[in-house]
């Protein structure tokens, strides 16, 4: 296990590294940075100035050297390279982010896997029951709904609901208020109300597509043999559903959502865009929009950290589980 | 609902050995494997009824601007009107008409959709299936390809390639599809891995057919139910990505539409002209029920474990 664990991290790294300088490649093709931080001054901006600026994003030397300087001195020295805002340090800004994002997505994916594994089970024990009907419908609808229209239809219905009671109890923009009142109280009340909306419209879009997921690896499990043996053994059907059949559907849905939450640590993007959400999504789309090359690449290696993480607690977890899967 | 009909169904499929076969030998009539997928289709109501519905709505959106009077372009109907005898769907703040615009949206929808799907089964099957079928380092090389491919953000790729060239549907379709076939590989890799075991490939290996007609020949049209029902699942995919990058600007462009362009145009205006926002999303919502019902129906057809029977 030890030996296929390390062989797996190794195996991580030249992906790591091929997908890195991809997307410093494609950083080139989105646009000029200096371009776009300067045009449209007025009295424009000395030609020193714009000189000083391109000396210190490196941005006229060879790409090759660019990319080498980069990754020598993130290796090397921790420093992952110059933003576009001169003083903006990256590192301090992906940790801090990632925790807002985590904040996020831990709750979520939490509130999905409950309702998934629920209903999911529900579903597949009462298949082509009203239920089933019901559940699958609700499921469907929520997995044919565009992410950010789910979440302006929150919005609106919080921003009702608030005018309506005159009450500020959901706050639609932001991980915090920008003056938060004094208090334990009121801090609690402050991290709740902004995590709220945001989490039930990123909860509900993961939900639908893992409640299908829980009710076809229920319905395979029921299916087998051994569970036909296990009630043919004269056992109790609560006992053979429970013990036998639900821990054995659980151990899917344990990848996935490791999968899961890796993916969408990165990438919350348009929920957290929604609502304004400072978080690792939304610093990638400002990214983007400002060609800010450093920012995108530290981006990149958080994120594909955490799927590569996740990939490999996936595959560790369902050895673990399953004793049929074994990793030489 | 359709206890008694699956389990007959089932023994025409897999002829019981039991002595019971010898009765039902009169009875029971010969089909082929897609008569038997067919039929398990047509039983799944939801399903059939979504086929319907989708197929309506792909004829009304390439075919619909013919017909209606208003064009996408047109600007000679009042501003902001929420519903009128000409305008069923309301108008724009310039004069717009609503109905015009969402069903050239959707027509552009569509396309993409359609051009994704292409692209991402095109690639992405047989490349699984070679994957699949060669095993051990060729395997192991193509799939770290995947992974590659797995970690680059789509938004910072749409924005590569759709800034600068006008973001058309060709160009959106592109960059969806040339991330989005990495997920159809890995399916069908997993399916073909299965497959590879067992005994008619073997047969096939020992006639002295060769890799490709393995491939094209034994293993991908087995591997077909897991295709077409990933080809819907991409349909609907595509059509929410699509409307995900039309609300970062990296979409189709105006002054052309898409379903996706519409909503997020719109979305500033909710309190002011809810219909500009709600009539567009429900299209997008229409069109991905249907088609993700039809493939769920599809799902069940194809793969009779997913049917419980009482035994």
């Amino acid at each position: 296990m030890i030996a296929y664990t390390i062989r797996r991290v190794l195996v991580s790294i030249p992906i790591l590294l091929v997908a890195s300088m991809i997307v410093f490649t494609l950083t080139l093709f989105t646009g000029d940075p200096i371009q776009e931080k300067y045009a449209g001054r007025n009295p424009p901006v000395p030609a020193q100035t714009i000189a000083n600026e391109r000396a210190r994003l490196h941005l006229d030397e060879p790409i090759v050297k660019q990319y080498g300087n980069w990754l020598k001195n993130l290796v090397l020295h921790g420093d992952w390279g110059p933003s576009i805002n001169g003083t903006d340090d990256i590192g301090a800004e992906l940790s801090h982010r990632l925790l807002v994002t985590v904040r996020l997505v831990m709750v979520a994916m939490l509130l999905a896997v409950v309702l998934a594994v629920i209903t999911g089970v529900l579903s597949a024990t009462r298949q082509y029951s009203k239920l089933d009907y019901s559940f699958t419908f609700i499921g469907f609808v929520f997995l044919s709904m565009p992410t950010f229209w789910i979440a302006q239809l929150l919005k609106q219905g919080a921003i009702g609901y608030n005018e309506g009671t005159g009450n500020r109890v959901f706050f639609t923009l932001g991980a915090r208020a920008d003056h938060p009142e004094p208090g334990a109280w009121n801090t609690v009340a402050d991290i709740f109300g902004h995590l709220i909306l945001p989490t039930i419209s990123l909860a509900l879009i993961t939900y639908a597509a893992l409640s299908r997921f829980q009710r076809a690896s229920m319905l395979e499990v029921l299916n087998s043999d051994y569970m036909r043996l296990a009630r043919a053994k004269g056992l109790a059907p609560r006992r053979v559903l429970v013990r036998h059949g639900l821990r054995t559907a659980l151990i899917p849905m344990t990848t996935v959502s490791a999968l899961g939450i890796a993916a969408i640590i990165g990438g919350a993007v348009i929920t957290e865009s929604v609502f304004q959400w400072n978080g690792m999504g939304l610093y990638l789309v400002k990214s983007i929009a400002l060609h800010d090359r450093y920012a995108v690449m530290g981006w990149l290696l958080i994120s594909g950290f955490f799927v590569i993480v996740g990939n490999l607690v996936a595959d560790i977890l369902y050895g673990i589980l399953d004793p049929r899967i074994r990793y030489e | 609902m359709s206890d008694i009909q699956s389990s007959s169904a089932t023994q025409v499929a897999t002829p019981a050995g039991s002595g019971e076969r010898v009765e039902r030998e009169f009875t029971v009539k010969e089909r082929r494997q897609w008569q038997i997928v067919l039929r398990r289709f047509l039983r799944h109501r939801l399903a059939v009824t979504s086929l319907i519905i989708f197929g309506f709505l792909v004829v009304l959106a390439f075919i619909g601007p013919y017909l209606w009077i208003h064009q996408y372009t047109d600007l000679d109907s009042g501003s902001s009107i929420r519903f009128s005898g000409s305008n069923p769907m309301g108008t724009d703040s310039l004069g717009h008409d609503l109905f015009a615009q969402v069903l050239r949206g959707m027509q552009q929808s569509l396309k993409v959709a359609f051009l994704v799907t292409l692209l991402s089964t095109g690639i992405g099957a047989p490349y699984g299936a070679i994957a699949g079928y060669f095993g051990g380092r060729i395997d192991a090389i193509m799939m770290r390809i995947c992974d590659v491919l797995l970690t680059l953000p789509l938004f910072l790729v749409a924005g590569a390639l759709v800034t600068g060239r006008g973001g058309s549907v060709l160009t959106v379709a592109l960059v969806l599809g040339l991330l989005g076939w990495v997920v159809d590989a890995r399916v069908v890799r997993g399916v073909v891995l299965s497959l590879r075991e067992q005994e008619f490939i073997e047969a096939a290996r020992a006639l002295g057919a060769g890799t490709v007609r393995i491939v094209f020949r034994h293993l991908l049209p087995n591997a077909t139910g897991a295709i077409i029902v990933q080809i819907t699942l991409n349909i609907a995919a595509a059509i929410l990505a699509e409307a995900g990058l039309s609300f970062l600007g990296l979409g189709v462009q105006a002054p052309d539409t898409s379903l996706g362009l519409l909503v997020n145009q719109a979305r500033l205006a909710v309190d002011t002209r809810p219909w500009l926002f709600y009539w567009p999303g429900v299209m997008i919502i229409l069109i991905a029920l249907t088609i993700n019902f039809v493939g769920d129906g599809l799902r069940d057809a194809f793969d009779p474990r997913q049917t419980r029977q009482r035994r």
